[in-house]
C-alpha cells in the first residue's frame, strides 16, 4: 500500500506526467473514450452490436456481461487489434481508423485476461521488451516504478515461469502501467489474485483514477465493479444498460420496505392502505409484508406509526437492498427468457 | 513506411534471449547440421589421393550451403505460431509495433543464430578436412572462391528460408504443423546447391551473381509478402 501511495508522491514521476496530460485533456472536455454505434460481426455471428458510451478522464468504467457477451471483443476492437464492422469511436482523442492504430496504441494499454508473459525470461526482461516497444526513454527507472506499484520489486529477477498465477497477473499489470497510458483496459485484473493482492490492485486502480487515467474494467466480480466503478455497463451482445450502480438499481427495482411483525396482521389492508408514499403491498410469508414505496424516507415513519396504532408487535422495518448482482442477474435472466420465447 | 529501430531491437533482443533459453530450439538447431555433415565427412575422409584430380573441378563444399537453407526454418516457424500458442502474441500486438517491424525483428533474430551455426559448422568441416584427409585431397577440396560463395550465400539462403517459414507460421494454427511445413521450405535451395556441388549445374561467376541478385529480391519480397499475410484479427481471434 505504501509503495502504491509512493507512486503519487514523486512530483517528477512519469506516472504523474500522465495525470497532467489527462487533466489537460479533461479541461478540454474531450472524453477519453467515445464510442458510437460500434458493432462487430464474424461472418453471421454478432460479437457485439450498436454499442455506444463515453468514458471520461479519471473515470473507472465497469464493463459487465456473461461469457460470450462480446466484452473482450469490444476491448480488442477499441485497442485496434480487430476492426469494427460498423460504427465509430475515438480512443484517447484519436479516431479509431486503421491508419491510426499505432498512434492509438501509443496512448493506451491493455492488460488481457491471460498475462501472456515470456516464461523463459525474467520479470525485468519481460518489461524491458515492452519498454522498448513503447520507446520509453528511461526504461530502468520506469520498470522499477511499475514493479514497485504492484509490489513486485523483490521478484524483478525471477524467471516468469517460476511465478504463481497471481504474481504473473501482477507482472502483466506492471507491463500495462509501463507506457503511462491515458486509457487503460483491464480485462479481469484480479482474476487469480489472493484477497490482499486484490485489495492492492483496487488501491492501485483508485490511484490511477485520481491521476486522471480512464480505466475500462472488464470483470465478472460484481462486488469489485460496485466498489470501484463510477459507472457500469452491462453488455449481452447489445448494451443492456449503462449508468451508476445505484442508478441502475433504482431503474430496475422498485423501492421497497420489508415489514416483519411477530404475528400475522388481521387486516393488513387497513394498516397499509392509504399511507403516504406507499403505492402497493403484498404479503411475503407469515408476518412479512413487502411494500412498494415511492419515497422511503416518507413511507417508513408513516408505516411505523400505522403499525403501532394497529397494536402490531413490530420486529423490523427495513429498506430492501438490491445489489449490482441483482441488477445483472435480472437483465441476463430477461435476455435468456426472451431468447427462449 | 519508417521502420522504428528501437522497437525492432526490443523484439530482436527478446527473441535471442528466448531462443538461448529454449532447449528444444537450441538442440533442434544443432542436430540438423550435425546430421547434414556426418555422411559427407565420412566420404571425404575415405577419399584416396588419386581422387584429388577429379575433385579440383568440383565444388563439393558448396553442399554445405544446405545448412543455412535448412537450419533457420525450425526457429522461424516458431516466430508467430509459437507466440500465439503461448499466448504472448496479443500483448505484443497491443503495443505500437507495426507488423513489418515485428516480422523484421523476428527474421533478424532467426538469421543471426542461423548464420552463426552455418559458419561454425563450415569452419569445423574445413578444420576436419585439413586435419584428417590427405593433403592433396584437402587442397583439391578447398577453393577460395567457394569460401566467398559460402560467406555471400549463407545469409541470403537463410533469409529466404526464414521468410517462407515465417509466412507459414503466420497462417498456421499449430506450432508443430508450422515447423513440419517450414522444414520443407529449405528443400528447393538444398536441391539447387547440391546440384551445383555435384557439378550438374556448372558453378560460374555469372550464376553466382544472378543467384545472389535473385535471392536479394526474394528476401525483400519475402518481407513484404509475409507482412501482408500477417493479419492481426485472424491471429488474435482465429477467424477470417
Amino acid at each position: 500500500m505504501s509503495k502504491i501511495k509512493g507512486l503519487t508522491r514523486r512530483s517528477g514521476d512519469r506516472f504523474v506526467t500522465s495525470g497532467r496530460v489527462a487533466v489537460s485533456d479533461r479541461k478540454s472536455g474531450a472524453p477519453a473514450l467515445s464510442v458510437h454505434g460500434l458493432s462487430k460481426r464474424f461472418g453471421d455471428r454478432v460479437a457485439f452490436q450498436d454499442v455506444s458510451f463515453e468514458l471520461g478522464h479519471g473515470e473507472v468504467f465497469g464493463f459487465l456481461g456473461p461469457n460470450g457477451a462480446g466484452k473482450t471483443t469490444t476491448v480488442r476492437t477499441l485497442g485496434t487489434l480487430i476492426a469494427p464492422t460498423s460504427g465509430s469511436a475515438t480512443v484517447a482523442g484519436i479516431p479509431l481508423t486503421p491508419g491510426n492504430g499505432v498512434e492509438i496504441r501509443r496512448r493506451i494499454a491493455i492488460m488481457p485476461e491471460s498475462p501472456g508473459l515470456y516464461l523463459r525470461l525474467s520479470v525485468t526482461e519481460n518489461l524491458a521488451c515492452f519498454a522498448g516497444l513503447y520507446e520509453i526513454p528511461d526504461p530502468t527507472d520506469r520498470i522499477g516504478r511499475a514493479l514497485r506499484a504492484v509490489n513486485l520489486a523483490d521478484r524483478a529477477h525471477d524467471t516468469c515461469g517460476t511465478l504463481s498465477k497471481g504474481l504473473r497477473q501482477r507482472v502483466a499489470l506492471a507491463r500495462a502501467l509501463l507506457s503511462d497510458p491515458q486509457v487503460l483496459f483491464l480485462d479481469e485484473p484480479t482474476s487469480g489474485l489472493d484477497p490482499v493482492a486484490t485489495r492492492e490492485v483496487h488501491e492501485l486502480i483508485d490511484e490511477l483514477r485520481q491521476r486522471g487515467v480512464a480505466i475500462f474494467l472488464t470483470t465478472h466480480r460484481l462486488e469489485e465493479a460496485e466498489r470501484l466503478c463510477d459507472r457500469v455497463a452491462i453488455l449481452n451482445t447489445t448494451l443492456r444498460t449503462i449508468g451508476r450502480p445505484d442508478e441502475l438499481r433504482e431503474r430496475l427495482f422498485a423501492k421497497t420496505l420489508t415489514v416483519r411483525t411477530f404475528a400475522v396482521l388481521p387486516e393488513p389492508g387497513r394498516v397499509f392502505g392509504g399511507l403516504p408514499a406507499v403505492d402497493s403491498w403484498h404479503q411475503d410469508g407469515a408476518g412479512a409484508y413487502v411494500l412498494a414505496v415511492s419515497e422511503q424516507v416518507v413511507a417508513a415513519p408513516a408505516v411505523t406509526r400505522a403499525l403501532v396504532a394497529a397494536g402490531a408487535d413490530v420486529l423490523s422495518i427495513s429498506e430492501s437492498h438490491h445489489s449490482l448482482e441483482d441488477v445483472y442477474l435480472e437483465l441476463v435472466d430477461q435476455d435468456e427468457e426472451a431468447n427462449r420465447r | 513506411m519508417n521502420t522504428n529501430t528501437r522497437r525492432v531491437q526490443a523484439i530482436f533482443r527478446k527473441e535471442l534471449r528466448d531462443y538461448r533459453r529454449s532447449r528444444s530450439l537450441t538442440v533442434g538447431m544443432a542436430i540438423v547440421p550435425a546430421l547434414f555433415c556426418i555422411q559427407p565427412l565420412i566420404q571425404v575422409f575415405a577419399l584416396p589421393a588419386s581422387a584429388a584430380a577429379g575433385l579440383s573441378h568440383e565444388h563439393v563444399l558448396l553442399y554445405l550451403l544446405g545448412i543455412p537453407a535448412i537450419v533457420p526454418a525450425f526457429v522461424a516457424a516458431y516466430a508467430v505460431a509459437g507466440e500465439r500458442q503461448q499466448g504472448t502474441l496479443e500483448p505484443v500486438l497491443t503495443t505500437p509495433i507495426r507488423r513489418e517491424e515485428l516480422l523484421l525483428a523476428k527474421a533478424l533474430a532467426a538469421l543471426l543464430p542461423s548464420i552463426a551455426v552455418a559458419c561454425t559448422v563450415y569452419a569445423l568441416f574445413l578444420a576436419c578436412v585439413e586435419l584428417f584427409t590427405l593433403p592433396t585431397v584437402a587442397s583439391a577440396l578447398v577453393h577460395p572462391a567457394e569460401l566467398l560463395a559460402q560467406l555471400a550465400f549463407t545469409p541470403l539462403l537463410a533469409g529466404w528460408t526464414i521468410w517462407i517459414a515465417i509466412a507459414i507460421s503466420t497462417r498456421s494454427n499449430d506450432l508443430r504443423v508450422a515447423q513440419q511445413l517450414a522444414s520443407l521450405a529449405g528443400l528447393p535451395s538444398v536441391a539447387v546447391t547440391t546440384l551445383i556441388a555435384l557439378n550438374v549445374i556448372p558453378a560460374t561467376l555469372g550464376l553466382a551473381l544472378a543467384g545472389a541478385a535473385v535471392l536479394l529480391v526474394l528476401n525483400r519480397l519475402g518481407w513484404r509478402i509475409t507482412s501482408a499475410m500477417f493479419d492481426r484479427e485472424r491471429l488474435i481471434t482465429g477467424t477470417r
